[in-house]
């Protein structure tokens, strides 16, 4: 079976029009980053990854995750998970019940409250879970989001310029985070980005993209 | 592996049969919505040209209509109609669009904004009994002012309220359509980038109110234009309020309609669904001629603009515009306060300000009949109110699931029910069930309240829930919910606010209908409106206070509510506090 994402004859389509086109594998615990110019649509290829593309877009190709044809399957059941510059943890709902929600299904109630405090000491949170998530900081709001994907075990892991609303000192720190807890499970991971810092910091290929017409 | 493929199929099947409900549900709301309409119209048409079979009657002819025409008091039915109606609409919006350019953005802009929106979900009817009571010779106005002032020790003999030229009628239109048109035109301004075109024009050496008028009426006026069609449809078919302050000899038409539907010669019908179809013609003829004016006005203020005139008198018309607004907002208030104190009212001789003796007794005697009038107006608001929120969520959700967005040729299907004039269509309905043998009764009632009620919930919660960041569903679904659990876990608990406030809005339209609960309800469903209404030829002061009073309640408690409780179920949620 071949681990990891691949991405076979993708193009992206606006109203007839191709966008971009690309073909990559990316292994597990590697990190390939996608740079280039708005409006190339590189958010729409995160989008068509995850099943959620706009009605203005279409994309011909083949997503594969870990040997298993993902393209047309439903949004929910990909096992892609995603982060974008705004953490986007739901506001109704505390640090805990967010990573509750993260948290694949199954186990004893006691059972998932351990493994959610695990998670919350994992990234220096412990004692985090009834806070409400307005009131944490940038980065710590940074790190409940990347601990409530991770708890959904997904296969691949797709950032959507996820650093680039962090300040100069916290964006190292959440960005060496990333990475490594994604190498230590070993996800193929796909940035998007503006900032040539996070390529660099990504140590993968790195692929710029410009428009095709 | 084989077995995740096997329970991903599995689930598939399962997703395929939730989405069958889906994305039937936008067509079921078009239906729900125009299918009265469209079946009220054309029983309409076939009595109005002779054909009533359940009387024995088959056309076509002509004759309901030559009928109609030997009526006295005809042209000035029509006259009322169309002079009431254009008129109140044309004040409305002249007071709301200078109101709004020489005070949007201040404190007492602020002020005023919050007085009248609470204002919006008062029942024309209590807003129209209520200016009754401070505006009559004996009223509160009166009182206050004698015998001091006026030095009046009776009441002076003068016909204020149902005037021949429907003035007081009119009032009491455009005390209730300012806080609509208020309310519309600041969430227009929300969506257009106002704010600096105002101030550009204020650097140019412009007044506030010129400025504004010149540069952001325009686009404003393009996106309330629909809302204005309302007001101005309702206007000119409005029954409750023409029954409470109009002209009784000849009423206008719309009263005109109803007498004659109520009649107990069913040949009467025929002659009732003719008006209907004249009023029908007439609210056409009105929209047409208004979109003419518009283009009219539009051709004219674009001379203005060219002139460059920087509007010198603009402190007089601004002050002018606040006073009206605040004069509006006073009227309803005040008039809410009337109906509260007749409703506590004992012997209250003339001219004291408040009565010679306050107490419980008008609520002893007509509270248990107000219960039951509040039992069957909370049963049929709750059940309109329901299905129209799960008809909308499922509409809105749908597009969002699907991509099936309203076109603008959408949004017109929207309003339809709204310009089509409710005389125009209910009588038909009323005749068509009767024809097919339909029972009247609740059910029906219901069925024409969502008419009306669909439409505003819509319009309510539509921008809220198209607003939602579409990235928490992405997120969602990534982390591994289906999209039901995604709406019912994220999306929904987060919109709790504008969900609520739909629903007051739709329970408030249901609480104030009048001519549906009546006509439909073929005078077997009794709710409190259709009981304050009744009670407004006996005159009986302290029963209409009660009455108005609890409709007034019954509109303004929703609203209160959905103010509370997500402030209570969110409190400890910041992110959610301005929602």
């Amino acid at each position: 079976m071949d681990k990891g994402l691949t991405l076979r004859d993708v193009t992206i389509i606006k109203n007839g029009a191709p966008l971009l086109s690309l073909s990559r594998h990316i292994d597990p615990g590697e990190v390939l980053s996608i740079m280039g110019p708005s409006g190339v649509g590189k958010s729409t290829l995160l989008a068509f990854i995850t099943g959620t593309l706009a009605p203005d877009f279409s994309a011909t190709g083949t997503v594969m995750l870990d040997g298993m044809d993902i393209t047309h399957a439903p949004a929910h059941q990909r096992r892609v998970g995603i982060l974008f510059q705004d953490d986007l943890l739901f506001p109704h709902l505390s640090v805990g019940a967010n990573l509750a929600f993260g948290l694949r299904a199954g186990g004893t109630k006691r059972d998932r409250r351990s493994r959610i405090d695990e998670a919350l000491a994992e990234v220096g949170l412990d004692g985090f879970a009834d806070r409400d998530p307005a009131t944490l900081s940038g980065g710590q709001k940074a790190r409940v989001a990347l601990m409530r994907m991770l708890l959904s075990e997904p296969c691949g892991l797709l950032l959507d310029e996820p650093f680039s609303r962090l300040d100069t000192a916290l964006r190292a720190q959440v960005r060496a985070l990333v990475f490594a807890r994604a190498k230590a499970r070993a996800l193929p991971v796909l940035m998007v980005t503006h900032d040539a810092e996070d390529a660099d910091a990504a140590g993968g290929d790195i692929v710029t993209l410009s428009p095709l017409h | 592996m084989l077995r995740s493929k096997l329970s991903y199929t599995v689930k598939r099947r399962r997703a395929r049969k939730s989405r069958r409900l889906l994305p039937v549900l936008p067509t079921l709301t078009l239906l729900a919505m125009l299918g009265p309409v469209i079946a009220g119209l054309y029983g309409t048409v076939l009595p109005a040209f002779g054909h009533l079979p359940a009387a024995g009657l088959t056309g076509p002819s002509l004759s309901p209509f030559y009928g109609l025409f030997d009526w006295a008091g005809l042209p000035r039915a029509v006259m009322l109609s169309v002079g009431v109606g254009v008129g109140a609409t044309a004040l409305a919006l002249t007071i709301v669009a200078l109101l709004t350019a020489g005070w949007s953005g201040t404190p007492a802009f602020r002020f005023l904004e919050r007085l009248l929106s609470p204002l919006l979900s008062v029942p024309h009817a209590a807003a129209a009994f209520g200016l009754a009571f401070l505006i009559t010779p004996s009223g509160w106005l009166s009182r206050a002012l004698s015998p001091a002032v006026t030095g009046w020790d009776r009441p002076p003999d003068l016909l204020i309220v149902h005037d021949a030229w429907g003035l007081t009628m009119m009032a009491g239109l455009v005390i209730k359509e300012v806080p609509f048109l208020l309310l519309i035109t600041l969430a227009a301004l929300g969506q257009a980038d106002t704010g600096r075109s105002a101030a550009v024009a204020q650097a140019l050496g412009y007044g506030r109110l010129t400025g504004w008028l010149k540069t952001v009426f325009p686009r404003v006026y393009a996106q309330i234009r629909l809302p204005v069609y309302v007001v101005l449809a309702y206007s000119m078919s409005v029954v409750d309020v023409a029954i409470i302050l109009g002209p009784n000899t000849p009423p206008s038409l719309s009263v005109y309609i109803v007498r004659l539907m109520s009649d107990p010669d069913l040949a009467m019908r025929l002659q009732g669904a003719a008006a209907a179809l004249l009023q029908l013609a007439l609210v056409i003829g009105a929209l047409v001629a208004w979109r003419i004016g518009e283009t009219i006005v539009a051709a004219l203020g674009y001379r203005w603009i060219m002139a460059g005139a920087r509007g010198k008198i603009d402190p007089i018309v601004g002050g002018m515009a606040l006073t009206a607004g605040g004069v509006c907002a006073f009227l309803v208030l005040a008039g809410i306060v009337v109906l509260g104190v007749w409703s506590f009212a004992g012997y209250w001789s003339f001219p004291n300000f408040l009565p010679d003796q306050l107490f419980l007794r008008n609520w002893m005697r007509f509270g248990p009949g107000t219960m039951d009038a509040l039992g069957e107006t909370a049963l049929i608001a709750a059940v309109v109110t329901l299905a129209a929120l799960v008809l909308t969520i499922g509409c809105l959700e749908a597009e969002y699931r699907y991509g099936l967005s309203l076109t603008s040729r959408g949004m017109w299907l929207l309003y339809l029910p709204l310009l089509v004039p409710q005389t125009a269509f209910l009588p038909g309905l009323q005749t068509l069930m009767l024809n097919i043998g339909a029972d009247v009764g609740r059910l029906p009632v219901m069925l024409a309240h969502l008419v009306f009620v669909l439409p505003y919930v819509f319009l309510s919660l539509a921008d809220p829930f198209r607003a939602w960041d579409v990235r928490m569903g992405t997120i969602a679904n990534a982390l591994g919910a289906r999209p039901d659990r995604v709406l019912w876990q994220v999306r929904l608990p987060m919109l709790l606010r504008p969900v609520l406030t739909a629903a007051a809005v739709g329970l408030s339209v249901s609480v104030g209908q009048y001519l549906a609960t009546l006509l439909i309800g073929g005078g077997r469903v009794a709710t409190l409106t259709t009981e304050a209404v009744a009670l407004s030829s006996g005159g009986d002061r302290r029963a209409i206070g009660v009455y108005g009073l609890m409709q007034t309640g019954a509109a303004l408690i929703p609203f209160t509510l959905a103010l509370i409780v997500p402030a209570i179920v969110w409190r400890n949620r910041k992110g959610l506090r301005h929602g």
